[in-house]
């Protein structure tokens, strides 16, 4: 059984089409690369899932709910679907600690002091209990982006989605985040990561999707797609990134 | 000199009457500011016009024909019967809460997209987001047009003598009329309504600095 089914998903943005017939399925603690040129709409499917988007059309179902059912409560859903954003969007406002904390205490009702003593465990995962009470304008570009990580993960997700979490950091900090993001792989995390990192699609992901112009062109494990790639199209992108 | 101690007690009756004023009417326009700017950025088109018509009736009449029409027009109905000071305050209360409304939903707009959409992916609910994320960044960046909007309003307040309320400039006049010391005496009440407002401002300024974004 699948925990993430996508059938006949379709987005338009007023007379712009920008996803036309996406069909997928996820498994559980599967890693998913999504590449290809921007434009593409890889953000929007990606964004499609915990529907940031309104979806036009189709069927998303995540963890059994049809998140395109009206009668489906999408806030109950969201809990179940963490996202880390290429800006990282941290709450300015809030220390590290409060960032991490707000949504168990205030969505979940968990008490402050084990929400505390959680928050605590997943940044120090994250490389980052020392920061606990600083605020994101102190923070690196990477350690803003290990602490979105975190923050995402206290409401213990099923399902984590990731938008090109490393193009807005210098070449320096990709690493760090890069690291973080392998180490929840290996824990077995189900992970959908939309991303310009070949070099880690081809690592830690278990199959990579390859789309363009709206729709799913290929999709194979990674050393078939990058090796072995079956479509132009294809062919041209990976020839010029990799 | 004797002028002034002669108008004291007049004019600190008149300030105490000009504070309650102003501050029940600032506490009316910020609930009416809150709930409108809220009416504007909903996806019900219904709130929208609502909004949409009181900040422009408001912002399109002169604040004096206003609390005529509140208090000359309305009490001529028989199911309304408002006294002085309460048409006084609802005037700058309604007067204000159009202005603070436009603050409140530009810095409400001001904020990043991407705020919202983390909060949502959270789980959050389109209210505790406001609450939680929204509001309290939007708040820093409108307190220096908010501090603006409430010394203009209490600047109003001195409007409502016109109506006979025993404010700070009418008691000007009572004293004004008893002494016949007329430089003095609105001297005075000027330098008491500068204090007053710089009283404000060091306010803000304290408010500015306690909330400063980091």
């Amino acid at each position: 059984m699948s925990i993430i089914q996508v059938t006949n998903l379709k987005k338009s943005f007023g007379t712009l089409e920008v996803l036309k017939d996406i069909n997928s399925e996820i498994k559980e603690k599967e890693v998913v690369c999504v590449i290809g040129p921007s434009g593409s709409g890889k953000s929007t499917f990606l964004r499609c899932l915990n529907k940031l988007e309104d979806i036009t059309s189709g069927h998303v179902i995540i963890d059994g709910h049809d998140i395109t059912d009206p009668k489906v409560n999408i806030n109950k859903v969201r809990q179940d679907v963490g996202m880390v954003f290429q800006g990282f969007n941290l709450f300015p406002h809030m220390t590290v600690l409060e960032n991490v904390t707000l949504a168990p205490t205030k969505v979940r009702s968990d008490k402050k002091e084990s929400a505390k003593s959680k928050a605590l465990d997943l940044l120090e995962k994250v490389g980052l209990k020392e920061k606990a009470n600083s605020y994101p304008g102190e923070l690196s570009g990477g350690q803003k982006q290990r602490v979105a990580i975190a923050r995402a993960l206290a409401m213990s997700p099923k399902i984590m989605l990731f938008d090109e979490p490393t193009s807005a950091l210098d070449p320096e900090m990709v690493g760090e985040v890069l690291e973080v993001m392998k180490q929840l792989a290996n824990d077995g995390m189900t992970m959908i990561v939309v991303t310009h990192e070949m070099g880690f699609a081809r690592e830690v992901g278990d199959r990579v999707i390859f789309m363009d112009g709206g729709y799913i062109v290929e999709e194979n494990i990674p050393n078939e797609l990058f090796g072995n790639p079956q479509h132009e199209r294809t062919k041209l992108f990976l020839s010029k990134v990799l | 000199m004797e002028a002034i101690v002669t108008a004291l007690p007049y004019l600190l009756d008149g300030l105490q009457v000009t504070l309650y004023i102003f501050v029940t009417a600032l506490i009316l326009g910020l609930i009416i500011g809150l709930i409108m700017a809220l009416f504007r950025l909903a996806p019900l088109k219904i709130l929208n016009w609502i909004a949409k018509i009181y900040i422009d009736a408001i912002r399109g009449t002169p604040i004096l024909v206003q609390l005529f029409f509140i208090y000359f027009g309305l009490n001529t109905l028989d199911w309304i019967s408002l006294d002085k000071t309460t048409a006084g305050i609802i005037t700058v209360g309604l007067n204000a809460g159009a202005y603070f409304a436009e603050i409140i939903r530009a810095g409400i707009q001001s904020i990043d997209k991407g705020q919202t959409e983390a909060a949502r992916s959270l789980g959050l609910t389109s209210s505790q987001n406001m609450r939680y994320v929204v509001l309290p960044q939007a708040f820093r960046r409108m307190l220096p047009t908010f501090t603006n909007q409430s010394i203009i309003s209490l600047k109003d307040t001195s409007l409502l003598s016109i109506i006979g309320i025993a404010d700070l400039t009418q008691q000007g006049e009572v004293a004004t009329a008893t002494t016949f010391e007329a430089f003095k005496i609105w001297f005075a009440v000027g330098v008491i309504y500068f204090i007053l407002i710089y009283l404000l401002s060091l306010l803000a300024n304290f408010l500015e600095r306690r909330f400063e974004l980091r």
